[in-house]
C-alpha cells in the first residue's frame, strides 16, 4: 500500500494503508501527540482502498478493508477518507477485540475513578464526554469503553472525539485552543468534525480507572433522574457491547460484576449544561 | 415411561443473581440467559437427577413453596429451557 | 533478505516454527496479517508456543487463540444440538471437516476454526432427517423453489438449513461431492467405514477424511481457503499416516486429487511421504501460486491466476451444458 500510517490508543496498535494520501496526512496531523504500536506491530490492519484502478483518480470512492471486513459495506467519498478511516478503525475493534469486554459507552475519568456514559446513538455521550474533559475530567474515549475482565478496570480508548451536527458548534466554542479535523459536510450521518483529546488525555491513556457509575443519559426531555435496576443494566449492556458474545464466560463474569459493584441511572437533560450539573451531582453524592 | 427431564450440570453453570432476576452463563453453549422464577429453581432441582414432569412439580412444591404449581405453567417452562439447550428430554 | 512475501512466508512459519526468530517487526507484522486472512492466525499461535517473540506479536496471538476457543465451543454446541436432535432416529450421522476435527480431539483440529456443522448421512434417509432437523428448530435458508429443486437433484447437500434460535447452520450431505462432479465417491462406504464417537455420532475414518479433504480441494472449489485445508491434510497425514490410503482413493475416484494434495502438502509444510508418493508433479507450480496468492496486507493476489480457478472450478461442478441451462434460467428469472 502506497501509504502507511500507525497508531497505538490505549492498549490497542492500528496500522492503515491508503491508496491516497489525503486520509494519512490527516491522521498524522491529529494523532501526532499518540505513541506508536508497541514492537512496531499494530493489533489490527485497515485498507482504504480504490476498487479499480481508475478509481483513485477519477470520482475516488473509498473502500474499507482489513482484518475485520462487512460484506457490501457503501464506500465513502475521498474527502471523507478521514471519517472512513475512523470507521474501520471501529470495525476492527468491533469484530475483533478480544481482550476486552467492549462497552458502546464514553467514559470519563476523575481522581482514578471512571464514569460511563451509553446509550443509543444521539443521546449525547460523546458530546457529554467532550464537555466534562474541558471542565476538567480526563476523556478515556468517546465510542468504546474497554473493560478488563480479569480486573475489572476500565481502560481509556481515546480515539479522535467524534461530533456530529449540532455537537460540533458547541464543542467549537466550548474547546477553545483545541485541535479539529476537517469539517466533513454532508456524511451518511450529517456533518461531522473531530476533536483531538487534550493534551492530559492522551498522556494518561495507558492509566487505567475503576468504574463508579454508570449513566444513561437521554437528551431533549426536562431535567429528571432515576436509578436502573441491575437487571436493566445487565440486558442495555449486553445489548449495547459487540463482543460480549464473543468473549464467553469471560464476558459474563466481567458484566455481572460491574452491574453488581457499579452504580447506575439515567438521567433525561434539556441542555447539556443541565446535564452536566447533574453529573457533578450524581458524582458528589456516590 | 413418562418423559424425564435432564438439566445441564451444575458445574457447566455459572449463575449470577441479578436483582429479581437471575443472569445463567451455559459454559457448553456459550449462551448467556436471564431468567425469572420458576425456571432457576427447575434448574436447581434436576440437578442432581433426570425427573418427570410429575416427580419435578412435587419437588418445586416441597423445596420451594411453590404453591400454586401449574402442570400446564411447568411444561410451557420445560419446553421453553429444553428450547435454550439448558434441559434434555430423555 | 529473500523472505517471501506470499503465503510461503506462512508456510514455512507453520512448518518450521523456529525459522521465525530471523523475522524483524515488519515481518511479523506480515506473516500475522495474512495468517489472519487464512484463518490460519490461532493454528499458528499453537505452532508458536514457547517460541521466543516480540511482546505484541504475542498479544496477538493470544486474542487469536481466545477467538478460537470460543468459536470451538459454539461448533461442539451445535454438535451436540445435532445430536439431540438426530440421536434417536437410528440413522448414522458422520460428523465432516472441522466439527469431526475437534469433536475428537485430533491434532487437525488444534487452533482451527470451525464454521458451519457439516454432516454426512445416507440419501436413502435425507426425509426423515430433515423432518428431524426442521421439528427442533431449524429452517430452510432460502425458499427458492428452482434453486430448491436443482439443489435436491444435483447437488450433495440439502438446501442449507439455519436454527431460528441460534443462527447457526447446518448442511446434510449424503456424498462428499456434487452429483454434476466428474469423480463419484463411494458414499456407502464412507458411512459403512465410519468410526464411532462416544456421543453416538460418527466420524470418517482417517483415510477417508483425507479424501474428503483432497475432494473439498480440487473438486468442490477454486482452492480460496487452500493453506487451511492442506494443513488439515498435513495434520491427518502426521497423526495417522497414509497405509491404505491409495488404496481408497481408488475405490471413491479420488487417486488423483489425493495424490497432488499429498505433493502440495510436502511442498509448503514438509510432510512426510513414504518411497513411492511423488514429490512433484505437472500444474503443481500452478497450484502453489494459486495457494500462496496472498500479501502482507492480507489481500488477495494474483487475479488471472485465481479467475483461471474460479472458472476451472464451476466447470468441473456442472457440465457446460447444463452449466448454461442453469445460468439461463436464473437470468431469466432475474429478467423477468
Amino acid at each position: 500500500m502506497r501509504h502507511v500510517f500507525s497508531v497505538a490508543i490505549g492498549p490497542v496498535g492500528f496500522r492503515v494503508g491508503s491508496d491516497w494520501r489525503g486520509p494519512v496526512a490527516a491522521l498524522e496531523r491529529l494523532y501526532a501527540s499518540y505513541p506508536k504500536p508497541q514492537d512496531g506491530i499494530a493489533d489490527f490492519t485497515v485498507r482504504l482502498f480504490a476498487d479499480r484502478p481508475w478509481r483513485r483518480f477519477f470520482r475516488p470512492k473509498v473502500m474499507i478493508g482489513g482484518d475485520f471486513v462487512l460484506p457490501e459495506a457503501a464506500p465513502l467519498s475521498l474527502e471523507h477518507g478521514l471519517l472512513a478511516a475512523e470507521m474501520a478503525m471501529n470495525l476492527q475493534m468491533a469484530l475483533g477485540q478480544r481482550r476486552y469486554l467492549l462497552l458502546h459507552a464514553s467514559a470519563v475519568e476523575r481522581d482514578g475513578k471512571a464514569l460511563v456514559m451509553t446509550g443509543l446513538s444521539g443521546a449525547g455521550k460523546s458530546t457529554l464526554a467532550a464537555l466534562l474533559m474541558t471542565r476538567g475530567w480526563r476523556l478515556m474515549g468517546d465510542e468504546f469503553a474497554l473493560l478488563d475482565p480479569e480486573t475489572g478496570l476500565i481502560h481509556a480508548f481515546p480515539r479522535l472525539i467524534s461530533l456530529k451536527n449540532e455537537a460540533i458548534a458547541v464543542m467549537e466554542a466550548a474547546a477553545t485552543g483545541g485541535t479539529f479535523g476537517p469539517l466533513l459536510a454532508e456524511t451518511p450521518k450529517g456533518a461531522i468534525r473531530h476533536l483531538v483529546p487534550d493534551t492530559r488525555s492522551v498522556a494518561a491513556m495507558f492509566e487505567p480507572a475503576r468504574p463508579a457509575l454508570i449513566l444513561f443519559p437521554t437528551f431533549g426531555h426536562e431535567a429528571a433522574t432515576r436509578e436502573v435496576a441491575p437487571s436493566e443494566v445487565f440486558v442495555r449492556l449486553t445489548q449495547a457491547s459487540t463482543n460480549y458474545v464473543a468473549l464467553a464466560e469471560r464476558g459474563f463474569t466481567a458484566l455481572t460484576r460491574l452491574v453488581a459493584g457499579t452504580p447506575a441511572r439515567a438521567i433525561d437533560y434539556p441542555d447539556t449544561e443541565s446535564a452536566i450539573a447533574q453529573v457533578e451531582a450524581l458524582w458528589a453524592s456516590l | 415411561m413418562a418423559t424425564l427431564y435432564r438439566a445441564a450440570s451444575p458445574d457447566s453453570l455459572i449463575v449470577a443473581p441479578v436483582d429479581l432476576l437471575t443472569a445463567i452463563y451455559h459454559r457448553a453453549s456459550g449462551q448467556t440467559h436471564l431468567m425469572a422464577s420458576p425456571a432457576p429453581e427447575i434448574l436447581d432441582a434436576l440437578a442432581e437427577a433426570p425427573l418427570d414432569a410429575a416427580a419435578l412439580l412435587a419437588k418445586l412444591r416441597a423445596d420451594y413453596d411453590l404453591v400454586d404449581a401449574d402442570p400446564a405453567v411447568l411444561a410451557a417452562r420445560l419446553d421453553e429451557l429444553v428450547e435454550t439447550g439448558l434441559v434434555e428430554r430423555r | 533478505m529473500g523472505v517471501a512475501l506470499d503465503g510461503h512466508l506462512l508456510a514455512r512459519a507453520l512448518a518450521d516454527p523456529a525459522s521465525v526468530a530471523t523475522l524483524d517487526s515488519a515481518g511479523w507484522q506480515a506473516l500475522l496479517t495474512m495468517a489472519r486472512a487464512e484463518l490460519l492466525s490461532a493454528t499458528l499461535a499453537h505452532r508458536l508456543d514457547g517460541i521466543a517473540k516480540p511482546v505484541a506479536a504475542q498479544r496477538f496471538l493470544d486474542d487469536a487463540k481466545a477467538s478460537c476457543a470460543q468459536g470451538r465451543l459454539v461448533a461442539l454446541w451445535e454438535v451436540e444440538m445435532a445430536r439431540r436432535a438426530l440421536g434417536d432416529l437410528g440413522v448414522p450421522v458422520v460428523l465432516l471437516k472441522g466439527s469431526a476435527f475437534i469433536a475428537a480431539g485430533l491434532a487437525a483440529g488444534q487452533g482451527r476454526f470451525v464454521g458451519d456443522l457439516d454432516i454426512l448421512v445416507p440419501r436413502a434417509e435425507l426425509d426423515r432427517v430433515e423432518a428431524a432437523l426442521l421439528g427442533a428448530g431449524w429452517e430452510w435458508v432460502k425458499p427458492d423453489p428452482y434453486d430448491d429443486a436443482y439443489y435436491r437433484r444435483w447437488m450433495h447437500e440439502l438446501p442449507p438449513l439455519i436454527h431460528r434460535e441460534r443462527d447457526r447452520m447446518i448442511d446434510v450431505h449424503h456424498t462428499i461431492l456434487p452429483l454434476t462432479a466428474r469423480p463419484t465417491p463411494d458414499a456407502d462406504a464412507l458411512i459403512a467405514d465410519s468410526i464411532a464417537l462416544p456421543n453416538g455420532l460418527h466420524m470418517l475414518n482417517s483415510d477417508d477424511m483425507i479424501c474428503h479433504a483432497a475432494a473439498h480441494l480440487f473438486a468442490d472449489g477454486d482452492l480460496s481457503g487452500g493453506m487451511r485445508n492442506l494443513w488439515d491434510i498435513h495434520r491427518l497425514v502426521d497423526d495417522f499416516g497414509i497405509a491404505g490410503l491409495a488404496e481408497r482413493a481408488r475405490r471413491h475416484g479420488l487417486a488423483s486429487a489425493v495424490r497432488r494434495a499429498l505433493r502440495l502438502s510436502h511442498a509448503l509444510y514438509d510432510t512426510q511421504l513414504p518411497d513411492g508418493w511423488a514429490r512433484s508433479g505437472s500444474d503443481d507450480d500452478l497450484y502453489l501460486r494459486r495457494l500462496t496468492a496472498r500479501d502482507g496486507w492480507g489481500r488477495q493476489t494474483r487475479p488471472i491466476t485465481r479467475l483461471a480457478f474460479y472458472v476451472r472450478s464451476h466447470w468441473l461442478r456442472m457440465p457446460p451444458l447444463m452449466l448454461a441451462r442453469h445460468l439461463w434460467t436464473k437470468w431469466r428469472k432475474q429478467a423477468g
